[in-house]
């Protein structure tokens, strides 16, 4: 199921701070959506609007036909939103497939369920080693977090939003930090998401996320300075003064 | 050797009126259990959901005072009471939690903190209804089936049964797809409500069940000592509680229980040879939190570990050997 996201005049403060300024964004139905800026230009801030970690100080969210700029951050990955976090967000403590099993649980019912031993689910355990072995972490399954590499956590990061079988998936620098090798592996994993799914990704590794988007939006200063398709904001003289400076 | 350790506590636990030398000894063991029953509640908030309350105490005092009262003011039964004992604890902890859960952290403890003490001061001050200072006194034992709880015996046997019930309970309901989501919470608040867990109502329903256990406690701690004061539930009450929880291992199973044991033991036989037994605590759980950060259980786990490794085997962060939860599949 894909569904395409609209924002509308969305505003965001921290204070004086004004860290989104009227922003707009169209994603259409499937599209591959590529948010990029400087640092600072409010890319994050945008996506936890979008995520809803954050509310708006004014604008409107619109996911699909649904109008969710006040629903609770939960009630959006109910609707499909999943996301990827810049700074690595797993839990740490449990090894990967419980990672990923409450990646599934979150969007099953049987969340609420209070009897039953989590731990030996056969059913989720078995989706959950089906959601690792897609971006080859199967063989790692039931290894303590601690033990694996970064780029393997970032693999875990995107397999947990997969295994919500998003319609909207927000990827926050998923290239970040990683070493060549893990970036290759990494983009062809992406590259390989089915097309149903919705993808706004923030990236600055332009190789690799220019080759991805079909569309661009350059944010500066908590604005929307240019927003097109991948050859108009390549283009367009503008890009290249936020990201040069000059 | 779990499951042995489990066959000789239960063993013990069954026999302990035939061995343990007096009914000082039987009511002793009988009020290690109830610590227990109310530790075990307070620890589905603490270890579980991570959110440290300093104001339990007010749910076990809640449930004591309202049965108490029922009782000995209206002439209830003791079945009614103990009913609407729990039922009213249990809305008061559904109206506390939404009160509480709007902060986490540092906040949460001291909103948890401010309605114990609010609790505290009614039963103070309310001496009309509360009998003020003096508590509650003059209250009976129920009589189950016919059986007289009276006797240190029986009232031990009965206490026994409700901790396993409740113990069961608990296991039962950690081990659970909800339970895992309480953890989540616990773990990563943010990743977990952009899986798609309501935290907040997830941890409010913690709230209300660690509030309806405190109560069922509370029922416990009052049959026991027939006498409710609001001593029960002060601050310092809740403060010791919190300290059982941490000393045993909190997020466990059996910590609660460990550390119930452990602070009722020093309170009751350290205090017959020292005048400041308060101050041994204090020592105990200062060792604790140096030596055995993670609490008695955790520290047993190592020391288990220790063991049963004879030749020492290289910490689990080395890469070279598998580490104990990997199994087939990871290599």
């Amino acid at each position: 199921m894909s569904a395409g996201l609209r924002v509308e005049g969305l505003c965001r403060s921290f204070g004086g701070l004004q860290v989104t300024r009227s922003v707009d964004l169209d994603v259409a139905p499937g599209e591959r959506h590529l948010l990029i800026g400087p640092n600072g230009a409010g890319k994050t801030t945008l996506f936890n609007l979008i995520a809803g970690d954050l509310r708006p100080d004014s604008g409107r969210i619109t996911l699909g036909s649904v109008d969710v700029t006040r629903e609770s951050t939960a009630h959006r990955a109910q609707r499909g939103v999943a996301r990827t976090y810049q700074i690595v967000t797993l839990f740490g403590r449990d090894p990967l497939l419980h990672n990923v099993k409450l990646a599934l649980l979150g969007r099953s019912p049987m969340r609420w369920r209070q009897w039953g031993d989590f731990s030996t689910d056969a059913r989720l355990r078995e989706r959950a080693l089906a959601v690792l072995d897609s971006v080859g972490l199967a063989a790692k399954a039931d290894l303590p977090l601690e033990q694996t590499s970064y780029g393997e956590k970032r693999r875990l990061e995107i397999a947990m939003a997969l295994a919500q079988s998003p319609s909207l998936l927000l990827l926050d620098e998923p290239l970040a930090g990683l070493s060549s090798s893990e970036r290759t592996t990494i983009t062809e994993l992406l590259s390989g998401i089915s097309g149903e799914i919705t993808i706004v990704m923030i990236e600055h590794d332009m190789q690799a996320a220019l080759a991805f988007a079909d569309r661009i939006t350059v944010l500066h200063n908590g604005q929307v300075v240019l927003a097109g398709t991948r050859q108009d904001v390549v283009d367009d003289p503008r890009t290249r003064e936020i990201y040069l400076g000059h | 050797m779990k499951r042995l350790l489990l066959v000789a506590v239960a063993a013990a636990a069954l026999t302990l009126p035939l061995w343990a030398g007096g009914a000082y000894y039987v009511n002793l063991a009988s009020q290690v259990m109830i610590a227990a029953l109310f530790a075990m509640s307070l620890n589905l908030l603490v270890g579980y959901a991570g959110l440290t309350s300093l104001g339990h105490a007010g749910y076990l005092g809640l449930s004591a005072y309202i049965s108490g009262w029922l009782m000995l003011r209206l002439g209830w039964g003791h079945g009614a009471s103990a009913l609407a004992a729990l039922a009213g604890t249990t809305a008061t902890a559904a109206l506390f939690g939404l009160v509480a859960l709007r902060a986490s952290g540092i906040s949460f403890l001291m909103i948890t903190l401010a309605l114990g003490q609010i609790l505290w001061g009614v039963a103070y001050r309310w001496a009309d209804m509360t009998g003020g200072d003096n508590g509650l006194s003059g209250l009976t034992r129920p009589n189950p089936f016919g059986i007289d709880l009276a006797a240190p015996g029986h009232f031990y046997f009965f206490t026994l049964v409700v901790l396993t019930v409740v113990a069961g309970a608990i296991a039962m309901w950690v081990r659970s797809p909800f339970g895992a989501s309480i953890r989540a919470t616990r773990d990563q608040p943010r990743r977990a409500s952009a899986l798609g867990f309501n935290v907040s109502l997830i941890r409010w329903i913690t709230f209300v069940v660690s509030g309806f256990l405190g109560g069922v406690a509370g029922l416990m701690y009052v049959y026991y000592h027939q006498f409710i004061s609001p001593h029960s539930i002060s601050l310092a009450n809740s403060a010791e509680m919190l300290l059982m929880v941490i000393a045993g291992g909190p997020g466990t199973l059996v910590g609660p229980m460990l550390g119930a044991t452990l602070v009722v033991l020093l309170k009751n036989l350290a205090s017959a040879y020292v005048d400041r037994w308060v101050m041994l605590l204090g020592i105990v759980y200062v060792l604790i939190v140096l030596f055995l950060p993670g609490g008695i259980v955790a520290g047993l786990d190592r020391l288990g570990a220790r063991l049963g490794r004879v030749p020492a085997a290289p910490r689990r962060t080395s890469e070279a050997t598998p580490p104990p939860g990997a199994t087939e599949a990871s290599r």
